[in-house]
């Protein structure tokens, strides 16, 4: 049992997929228990797999191996290492939080469901998958689960964005698959004996040629995920238009997917494409240009969704800065800033969620003041706004701090650039607080919301919880971390 | 030359075949299912048995007629294949044939005889024969609801095109059989092998063989007939045309192009490339304007026409069997998918559009959901069936070093799912006009449920289904 426990985590999802599917369409009760219990189930056997994580060990632990297509030398493995870990379990924790925030579903509730344990499924596969064609195939299976959720719970335009949001991410993945193979040949030709698995993958001494075609193959894969600038069109549509679960899974779990990838597969397979100076240039370039332009498009936006869309796009961009900055200090920071963004934007998602369920109005100029009807809200709001801004004691804080660190080893220009970045951050976060928040009442419809009821509370708090944990004690997330990465560092700068 | 007891061991599968067709002919309509299927098991079992004997003789091929025929793993796989897709299309023909049933499965098996001639031929006269014996059934199932001013206007380009084709093929043939001094494959290639691959001569039989085979996969440019047929057929047949006669047409274009014709690879690869992406690019970008769903299909099997296409200009061993597995794969995303149109009903008449699937999630989830594993799977994503035959592809074109070809293959599939998701939407996200209804027999159920099994269990666990296609390359 205990040799099998990444698998158990990845699959409970889908076996209580199909079980949910026996359940009778009108018990939605029934269904919204269901799901929740199978998402904390998955939650409580990562955590087992936590508590018998080793941060000291090198390389991949509770691995897991069976052949699944030998003619093509594809195998089912699965194991962690600190940066899979961390991602697994910002899953689990997210998933239940996404169920609980959906209480108030009430079209199709059973599809919704079965969908978001699928989305939860796909998601683990691709953090446990130690072989390069699992690892596509999960990547892939996302899309089709999210591509209904948006579509079918979505808001006014959710026909075009969940197509958009499909079709373009689906185009890097196809990509991606071509670079792939491309490593997967070259592995053939190497050693003989076709492989797909990571480890194997690793071996490969290639020319810096074939190293750069891979990586932009891959880069295609995963800067569209993430979305890196100028590939993140496809992110607004498909975050202001999903449901406020889909928002908050597309935002915290599925862009984490992209910067996942550059860390597992671009990194340590192409290490010398990933170093190369031009390569590395015009990544922290685009990083940059992701934050700046993030953020001011932020600044502009009138609705409140579109904003948390856009501020993805910049704090992603702060991902990627720390990850080619390809030091130790910004790679860890890198890691720590998903977790937290997973955990800021959730929240400010699921805020924005329950404020239009309330009100039905999304552009910020219809709310003003709303601190003084919904004071419970605005306070887990401020604290929102302040995780995400990178306020001191927060969480959001650590993750970016320790990037403009690993930024400012590689140049000061990155450093000075993303602090401008932050300070742009702070300032559409706190202006979007004082619109909405702050002041007096501008529309007599805010002056009798209800404040959060118990359920919205329960969903707020435990990521509330979280944000604060961090944000003074940060230092058992970069232990589970500091092993991987150094050795991801080592290997990417041993010529 | 006298007929030995291996020719007719050989021949049985066609012989079996001819002769359930003559009975079907007497049949009456409730005794032709049983009679047919009963056919097709003979049918396969005597393949089976050929199987067994090759592997217990531990032989490569099985040779009768004193070379004319043969039959080896490559054209058993392509025989399953054939028999694969005539048990699916006869059990969902029924409810479409309202009269003239016995005939119509009469004329299934005697198509299906000339696919095996094709797929065993090692005699240009052997698979000249099997062609217009294919053809010449096609032409008559392509017009058989003949009441229909559509399946009469589709049989007729049809015919009129396809006569052009076959005197295309014969003209090459012949031009192949004056520079060989022989009709045997065999004699072809040893003479072929000491001959300047840019002789004019050559390049002619090459062009105008090429072109006869390529018009029977609808390839551009010798696709126009294909829209109008497949419009014009009765939809099963569409579906045997799109998938039967494409297997068939790949299997000989794979026994001559890498067989006797290998030697002038160099003349016809870059011809051929160029082909699959023209072929790629009309079908589906013509298939995003279809509201039509049987054209819509049609222009999407000539979109997989290219990938096959790609598979033989990569033409290494992976290549090959990525053909196999794609044709294996892709008979039963594209008989279930062709199904699912059958069965809706609009006032007794097929319903055709693509606005015809609305609210079919809400009517008959099941219906939707195999649909969707169709339309998935004919798109190309995991975890379905589709996937595999593309990846192949794919993979034999990076192998082979075609990287352009590769990633303008790959950027297509998101263009077909593009169009197939058209008919997702309508499927989930529209709202049931209540003017169409579905009607399904049990044996329409059964291939439903075959192929939709099928196309999610080959994407799961596809080792043993890569294993079968495997053996087709081990010649």
């Amino acid at each position: 049992m205990t040799e099998h426990l990444l698998s158990i985590t990845l699959f409970l999802p889908l076996a209580g997929m199909l079980l949910l599917l026996l359940i009778p369409n009108s018990q939605t009760r029934a269904i919204r228990l269901w799901s929740l219990a199978v998402s904390l189930a998955a939650l409580a056997v990562s955590l087992v797999s936590l508590a018998r994580f080793s941060n000291s060990a090198s390389g991949f632990q509770m691995v897991e191996r069976a052949p699944w297509i030998p003619t093509l030398g594809v195998q089912y493995a699965l194991g962690i290492d600190g940066i899979s870990l961390l991602l697994m379990l910002l899953t689990t924790v997210i998933c239940p939080i996404a169920f609980l925030a959906s209480w108030n579903v009430t079209q199709k509730v059973k599809a919704f469901h079965a969908l978001f344990l699928l989305i939860e499924t796909a998601t683990l596969g691709v953090f446990l998958s130690l072989d390069g064609f699992l690892f596509y195939l999960f990547f892939d299976l996302v899309l089709i689960p999210m591509y209904f959720v948006i579509a079918l719970w979505g808001g006014p335009k959710r026909l075009y964005a969940a197509l958009k949001f499909f079709l373009y991410t689906l185009c890097g993945s196809v990509l991606m698959l071509l670079g792939l193979i491309g490593l997967y040949f070259a592995h053939i030709r190497q050693f003989g004996y076709p492989s797909f698995e990571i480890a194997e993958l690793m071996k490969l001494t290639l020319p810096l040629a074939t190293q750069q075609w891979i990586f932009w193959a891959l880069f295609a894969g995963f800067a569209i995920k993430i979305p890196m600038f100028p590939f993140h069109t496809w992110l607004p549509d498909a975050h202001v238009e999903a449901p406020t679960a889909g928002s908050v899974v597309l935002a915290g779990l599925l862009l984490k997917l992209g910067t996942y990838g550059f860390l597992r597969f671009s990194l340590p397979l192409v290490p010398h494409a990933s170093s190369d100076l031009t390569i590395v240039r015009i990544l922290l370039t685009l990083s940059i240009i992701g934050i700046l332009y993030g953020a001011l498009v932020s600044l502009m936006q009138r609705e409140w969704k579109r904003l948390i869309a856009y501020s993805s796009v910049s704090h992603m961009g702060f991902c990627t800065l720390g990850i080619f900055a390809l030091n130790p200090i910004g790679i860890a920071g890198s890691l720590l800033q998903q977790v937290n963004h997973g955990i800021s934007t959730a929240l400010l998602f699921l805020l924005a969620g329950m404020m239009y369920e309330r009100r039905g109005a999304r552009e910020i100029s219809a709310y003003g003041g709303v601190a003084s009807s919904m004071p419970r809200f605005a306070f887990i709001f401020g604290v929102a706004v302040f995780s995400s801004a990178g306020l001191p004691l927060l969480n959001g804080f650590v993750g970016e701090f320790a990037i403009l660190q690993g930024a400012f080893q590689v140049g000061r220009t990155w450093a000075a650039f993303g602090v401008v970045g932050l300070v742009l951050a702070a300032a559409y976060l706190l202006w979007l607080y004082q619109r909405t928040m702050l002041g007096p009442i501008t529309h007599n419809e805010n002056r009798n919301l209800p404040d959060l009821n118990a359920r919205e509370t329960l969903v707020l708090l435990p990521l509330v919880a979280l944000a604060f944990a961090i944000g003074l004690y940060p230092k058992p997330l970069f232990d589970i971390v500091q092993k991987p990465v150094a050795e991801l560092v080592e290997r990417v700068h041993s010529k | 030359m006298s007929y030995t007891a291996q020719d007719n061991f050989a021949l049985t599968p066609e012989i079996l075949l001819v002769l359930f067709g003559c009975a079907l002919l007497f049949a009456s309509r409730r005794w032709v299912l049983p009679l047919l299927f009963t056919g097709l098991l003979c049918t396969g079992a005597v393949l089976w048995r050929q199987y067994a004997w090759l592997d217990q003789n531990r032989v490569a091929d099985l040779t009768a007629f004193s070379g004319a025929f043969t039959v080896d793993r490559f054209a058993l796989f392509f025989d399953a294949l054939f028999l694969a897709t005539t048990a699916l299309v006869a059990a969902v023909s029924k409810p479409v044939l309202r009269r003239d049933f016995p005939e119509y499965t009469a004329m299934l098996l005697f198509a299906q005889c000339g696919m095996f001639l094709i797929g065993g031929g090692a005699d240009l006269v052997t698979i000249f024969l099997g062609l217009e014996l294919m053809s010449l059934s096609f032409y008559i199932l392509v017009g058989f609801t003949r009441e229909d001013r559509r399946s009469n206007e589709g049989a007729l380009k049809f015919l009129i095109l396809g006569a052009f084709s076959s005197g295309l093929v014969a003209y090459g043939f012949s031009l192949l059989y004056a520079i060989a001094g022989s009709t045997r494959l065999s004699a072809i290639a040893s003479s072929l092998a000491t001959r300047d691959p840019h002789d004019s001569l050559l390049i002619l039989a090459l062009a105008t063989t090429g072109a006869g085979i390529l018009f029977k996969i609808a390839a551009v440019p010798f696709h126009m007939w294909a829209p109008d047929a497949y419009e014009g057929a009765p939809i099963p047949v569409a579906a045997y045309l799109s998938v039967a006669s494409t297997a068939a047409a790949m299997a000989l274009l794979i026994r001559l192009f890498t067989g006797p014709l290998a030697p002038a690879r160099a003349v016809w690869e870059p011809l051929l490339g160029i082909v699959a992406l023209a072929t790629l690019t009309l079908g589906n970008l013509a298939a995003i304007a279809q509201s039509n769903m049987k054209r819509l299909l049609g222009y999407s099997s000539i979109s997989h026409a290219g990938y096959l296409l790609l598979g033989l200009v990569a033409g290494n061993r992976t290549g090959i069997k990525g053909i196999s597995v794609y044709l294996l794969t892709y008979i039963f995303m594209t008989v279930g998918a062709f199904t699912i149109v059958l069965t809706l009903k609009r006032e007794g008449a097929s319903a055709e559009n693509v606005s015809d699937l609305d609210g079919l999630a809400k009517s008959h989830p099941w219906n939707a959901f195999l649909m969707l594993v169709f339309l998935l799977s004919l798109a190309g994503l995991p975890p379905t069936a589709g996937f595999l035959g593309k990846y192949f592809v794919l993979q034999a074109l990076v192998e082979t070093g075609h990287y352009a070809l590769a990633a303008a293959g790959t950027l297509y599939v998101i263009v077909a799912l593009y169009y197939y998701f058209r008919m997702v939407r309508a499927m989930f996200m529209m709202q049931p006009s209540g003017a169409v209804v579905v009607e399904s027999t049990w044996s329409v159920r059964v291939a439903l449920a075959v192929s939709g099994a099928l196309t999610l269990a080959i994407g799961l666990y596809p080792e043993p289904f890569l294993r079968f296609a495997e053996s087709s390359v081990a010649r």
